[in-house]
């Protein structure tokens, strides 16, 4: 028995120190935290317990049977953040360089199950070299085993990736399938062929940073959600992030008391449309002015710009909002942010999380990158997102609704529980320009009686009585008192049941 | 007495006289550009009446819109209010043919004064001192040197019909002599329609100070005592205080009796102001007369404890002024600081834009804030971009700027760049306090503009526990998340460690009765407020202190502002701040490589082209806003790899417009 206490103590020990001081050290001087010390900061102190920390891989080859360390490169357990439990893997790049071993991949399927089966969300740390090339296709099996659990929790528990280190190769899929990547900038890539191959293979010289870094993810792919300064941001920030997802899929979203009155009134919003209705204005603004706190956690800030996904709370509850941002191409709806907006979209749907749409949109980007890109398929995501999506949806018409853009983002049509705009609101087919010079066609070389038409069709179309008649919106608001408005209709719409018809699962066009 | 007054101005003035034709219980009249619509001073007249489109050469200044807006609204006084139609001839000569009032001075008190040349004449008969130059129109550059040899440099261009900085250049050689000859002319054009150009002698430390008179139409002419106005930057004040801090009483005795004498040389009514230019000797040279109120006119108001718009009214409307020059006491001490819509890190240009939050400091006995603007409101790039003026008046010059300190630190604006933190440091600086200012002390202890992160805060605790008990508030709510495991609920640690400039201070902070108890070195500090989550103000008070400290949270830091410094600070825990070390320093971003727009504009002018080799301090364009011309330098040597933008495109802030190799 003592013995054993020893052996334990023995065991603990060497498990701490991972892959030993001077890799600890370099790690260190890579800017990087540990494994251990990533867990540390991510959740309430004390609160981590670990599991499998004596796993060891079972590979014989290439010397592998002498050199072993206990936990085998990735740390598992659960713990809480701010009271609620999460479970919880981060990999050790001290050992064998966070490589990917059948044990290892076994050590996260375990976590992933546990989290299934309580309903706790999944946050994976990566920080691996890839696959444990000594194990071979026992390793890709391990992998193919994460995949598979991703897909199951998928929608059943929220799966967060936090991307510290290197993540390439068949490793990204499993960041991939999850709800949300974060990075942190010059210390962590993804790829799925790195550089070196990139060069052998087409020829272009690229740097790890550039083709896969936080930077590059956060503003041009859009595979990562957001990118950090270091890891104790990301960290902490991620921390933040998780007081507004709901632990599981059965649950409600946590509430949070706030000090925020719900029937605050912001005479700013009153001036916040300009007069010009091609000037821009800053969407965020309103977003600010009407969430509680003025807390908006914004997800893909530097990308797709037009528009702006994220999460907020209004009397406490959580929110996911969406919303065209006028001052990135006019707001226009194109391929990337349909994509960003609908996987949003699904995910709010997914959690229980009601959804605040704010519309300015003059329609869809038009030109042949756009057409030949497949926007067809990709605005029907968010189109199809949108209408598939069971929670509480919310819209308000701030200035232009034109279009089909204008039956994508939340309309009446798609199950719009309510529908409001500002008295700047304009719903139309598109814009009196252009219709004029559609219906009018043969007047087209007189250019008075074009711009008379044009008024006529303003004065007659470009404000939201048109639809407001067809009950297509519910009320007319000023914009002063959105935030009273939308807080009571969240409040009244905290009971609604709505299924769609059982199907396997629906068919969205990817 | 009148019935009903009209406003020919906007912004801040226009809604200072409507509140005072108010208490006179007269009914007032606004008029507006069509960018102007949802101005302020329109929704605090009775009437308002729109009159053109935004450029003020086509509403403010047209003389027939504001003519016509008073017929059709009978009114039957015009306050000018100052800039735009407040010192022209012409229109108080319209205004007189309709039979409208004008409140202000008579139109040959305008004439005389409102041409710098002929005021100069008129001054020298009168008995006031001038200053050494030529006050004669020149015709061209070569004309301009010719004089500025007779003269001596360093000299002065100005423009003839000029004001408020505006086609204004010193030049202390030849070729600076040519181009400001130029430049000042082009802006003259630009600004005023007439580009006359004088030259004078250029006084080096020179002060800036003026003496408000006050004239009634029979004859009486009183002056209320001196404003310094010396703390300017592109000859535009800044801060204004009533007294000077140098003037002894024998000099401002002689300068009060020759402004006297120069209002009675010219029949003066109304309220005026003689500007001096004072050296270090306190030798005094008269500058010229502004027919009009000042912007700065509040620093006198609250030293004599009259309202100037009321007896400018009351004199225009044929009253004898109530007081005599024995009357008038100036008691205590006055200053206003000027919150301008300019970016202080960039040379002070202009910026433009919606003011997304507009927090002005609560008006008291001691506080008045003039401003024509409110949140949501619009800088626009048409007109001054004064935002609004503290005005504090104390029984001290200390008691003045103590409360001048707190009024700035109460005062938030977020969506256009503003100069309140610079006005914070101005206030404490050292040259201030001792009064040892002239209008080149900008220039001289702030070359390369005001950066708030360097200036060093007086009372750095004062910053961490207020950081730390913002932070705890933060963590109190976050534990409050419901869904927690039961029995094993979030608990919030007291002990956090306040990161601030690298440095890692270990503070203690315990709730209590709004508010937390922080203990840092050997103290405790009492840390109370009603401070919500994301409110930008942190009022409250420190060991039962005063205090308002300015609040932004990015991400892991806190964005702190007070007394003009800025500092980003981190709570941490005591792990986190340990990880911390191993975290990388990084690098900004290096962008020494381009040439950026420092401010919104239009380019106007292209100097250099693609591969052209520039020398550092060369000219590379111009950039205009808001009117003024600005012309950006080559800070190195080096070549031109690329143009990036064309003349004629409109900028924004930070635009790269030339790639360097």
């Amino acid at each position: 028995m003592h013995n054993i206490v020893r052996q334990l103590e023995e065991k603990r020990a060497a498990a701490e120190m991972g892959g030993g001081q001077p890799r600890i050290d370099a790690q260190h001087n890579k800017g990087k935290l540990t494994a251990r010390e990533r867990i540390e900061l991510l959740l309430d102190p004390e609160s981590f317990e670990e599991w499998d920390m004596f796993v060891e891989h079972r590979c014989t080859d290439f010397g592998m049977d002498r050199q072993s360390v206990p936990g085998d490169g990735v740390v598992t357990g659960y713990g809480t953040v701010n009271g609620r439990v999460v479970f919880v893997f981060s990999q050790d790049f001290t050992v064998f360089g966070g490589s990917l071993s059948e044990a290892h991949a076994e050590k996260i399927c375990k976590v992933m199950d546990h989290a299934i089966k309580v309903g706790a969300p999944v946050i994976g740390i990566n920080d691996s070299g890839g696959a444990r090339i000594q194990e071979g296709v026992a390793s890709l099996g391990g992998y193919a085993d994460v995949f598979q659990r991703n897909v199951l929790a998928s929608g059943v528990v929220p799966q967060i990736s936090l991307i510290m280190g290197p993540c390439a190769g068949g490793a990204v899929y499993s960041p991939a399938m999850t709800d949300f990547i974060f990075m942190v900038k010059d210390s962590s890539y993804m790829f799925v062929t790195g550089p070196e191959v990139v060069k052998t293979v087409t020829h272009e010289e690229v740097t790890q940073e550039q083709l896969g870094g936080a930077v590059t993810h956060s503003t041009v792919s859009g595979v990562a959600d957001r990118a950090f300064e270091n890891d104790v941001e990301a960290l902490a920030m991620l921390r933040r992030f998780i007081n507004y997802l709901p632990t599981n899929n059965r649950v409600a979203p946590p509430h949070r008391p706030t000090p925020d009155k719900a029937d605050r009134i912001e005479p700013s919003l009153d001036t916040l449309i300009p007069d010009s209705a091609t000037k821009p204005y800053d969407m965020k603004e309103l977003i600010l002015k009407i969430v509680d706190d003025t807390d908006f956690f914004e997800l893909q800030p530097e990308h797709a710009k037009n528009i702006l996904v994220g999460f907020a709370r209004m009397e406490g509850y959580p929110v996911g909002i969406v919303a065209n941002q006028p001052l990135v191409l006019a707001g226009c709806l194109d391929i990337k942010s349909s994509i960003k907006a609908a996987r949003f979209v699904r995910f709010c749907d997914a959690f229980s999380i009601p959804i605040l749409t704010f519309v300015d949109v003059p329609g869809f980007l038009p030109g042949t990158a756009q057409e030949y890109g497949g926007i067809i398929k990709h605005g029907a995501k968010l189109l199809y997102a949108y209408a598939e999506a069971t929670v509480p949806k919310i819209t308000l018409i701030t200035r232009k609704a034109y279009g089909g853009a204008y039956d994508v983002m939340a309309s009446k049509h798609l199950r719009g529980d309510v529908n409001i705009a500002w008295p700047s609101a304009e719903i139309a087919v598109m814009g009196p320009k252009g219709a004029v010079e559609i219906i009018f066609r043969k007047e087209l070389d007189n250019p008075e009686r074009i711009a008379e038409l044009t008024e006529e069709y303003r004065v007659k179309f470009a404000n939201p009585f048109i639809a407001g008649k067809r009950g297509f919106i519910d009320d007319v608001i000023m914009p002063r008192e959105t935030r009273k408005r939308i807080c009571r209709s969240l409040a009244m719409l905290r009971g609604k049941k709505l299924e769609n018809p059982w199907r396997k699962h629906g068919n969205i066009p990817l | 007495m009148f019935n009903k007054i009209l406003v020919a101005n906007r912004g801040e003035i226009a809604c200072r006289v409507i509140k005072t034709a108010h208490k006179m219980g007269l009914q007032t009249v606004a008029v507006y550009s069509e960018a102007d619509r949802d101005a302020l001073h329109v929704s605090l007249a009775d009437e308002a009446v729109l009159i053109g489109p935004p450029p003020s050469n086509q509403s403010y200044l047209v003389i027939d819109k504001i003519l016509q807006a008073c017929q059709e609204t009978r009114a039957e006084a015009v306050h000018p209010g100052y800039g735009f139609l407040s010192e022209n001839a012409v229109f108080a000569e319209r205004l007189a043919a309709a039979g409208i009032a004008f409140i202000g001075p008579n139109v040959y008190a305008i004439k005389c004064m409102g041409d710098k040349i002929t005021s100069k004449k008129l001054a020298q008969q009168a008995g006031v001192n001038t200053i050494p130059g030529h006050a004669d129109i020149i015709r061209d550059a070569e004309a301009a040197v010719a004089i500025a040899h007779s003269v001596g440099y360093p000299v002065m261009l100005k423009a003839s019909a000029g004001g408020g900085g505006k086609g204004m250049r010193v030049a202390r050689n030849d070729d600076e002599c040519r181009d400001g000859f130029l430049r000042a002319s082009n802006e003259a054009r630009s600004s005023f329609g007439d580009d006359r150009v004088f030259i004078e002698k250029y006084i080096e430390e020179p002060r800036h100070i003026e003496i408000q008179v006050l004239a009634d139409k029979h004859g009486n002419v009183i002056h209320l005592g001196e404003r310094e106005c010396s703390l300017q930057r592109r000859h535009q004040k800044v801060i204004e205080e009533a007294p000077s801090p140098f003037l002894d009483a024998a000099t401002r005795a002689a300068m009060g009796g020759q402004a006297v004498a120069l209002a009675r040389a010219v029949d003066y009514e109304s309220v005026g102001t003689v500007e001096f230019i004072v050296d270090a000797d306190r030798n005094f040279y008269f500058l010229e007369m502004n027919t009009r109120l000042q912007v700065e006119h509040p620093v006198t108001e609250f030293v004599t404890g009259l309202d100037l718009v009321e007896l400018m009214i009351r004199v225009a409307a044929g009253e004898t002024l109530p007081m005599s020059q024995a009357d008038v006491t100036l008691d205590g001490w006055s200053i206003e600081a000027r919150i301008y819509a300019e970016d202080p890190c960039r040379g002070f240009l202009p910026s433009i834009g919606r003011l997304v939050r507009y927090l002005p400091p609560a008006e008291s006995d001691v506080v008045r804030v003039d401003t024509g603007v409110y949140e949501g409101g619009e800088v626009s790039m048409h007109y001054d971009p004064l935002i609004a003026k503290l005005i504090t008046h104390g029984r001290t010059r200390d008691r003045a700027i103590a409360h001048m300190r707190e009024a700035l630190n109460e005062s938030y604006i977020c969506g256009v760049s503003h100069n309140i933190g610079f006005l914070a440091a101005l206030i404490e600086h050292t040259r201030f306090r001792e009064g040892r200012i002239s209008t080149n002390t900008i220039a001289e202890e702030y070359p390369d503009g005001f950066h708030p992160e360097d200036m060093i805060h007086d009372d750095p605790a004062l910053l961490i526990v207020v950081a730390a008990s913002i932070h705890r508030q933060y963590m109190t709510r976050a534990a409050g998340i419901s869904g927690q495991l039961p029995g094993y609920e979030r608990a919030v640690s007291d002990h956090w460690v306040v990161v601030m400039n690298d440095e890692r201070h270990l503070v203690v902070s315990r709730t209590v009765n709004e508010g937390h108890d922080v203990s840092y070195g050997d103290e405790c500090y009492q840390v109370r407020s009603t401070w919500q989550f994301g409110q930008p103000l942190f009022k409250g008070s420190v060991n039962g202190e005063k205090i308002c400290i300015q609040v932004e949270r990015r991400n892991m830091h806190y964005r702190l502002f007070h007394w003009g410094s800025q500092v980003d600070i981190m709570v941490l825990t005591a792990r986190a701040a340990e990880l911390l070390a191993c975290m990388p320093v990084k690098q900004a971003p290096d962008t020494s490589q381009y040439l950026l727009s420092p401010m919104p504009g239009m380019l106007k002018q292209l100097l250099v082209e693609k591969g052209h080799e520039v020398r550092v301090g060369q000219d590379l364009a111009v950039v205009e806003a808001m009117k003024m011309e600005n012309v950006l330098r080559a800070e190195r040597d080096g070549k031109i790899d690329e143009i990036l933008a064309g003349v004629g495109d409109t900028l924004a802030v930070d635009q790269p417009i030339i790639r360097f190799e």
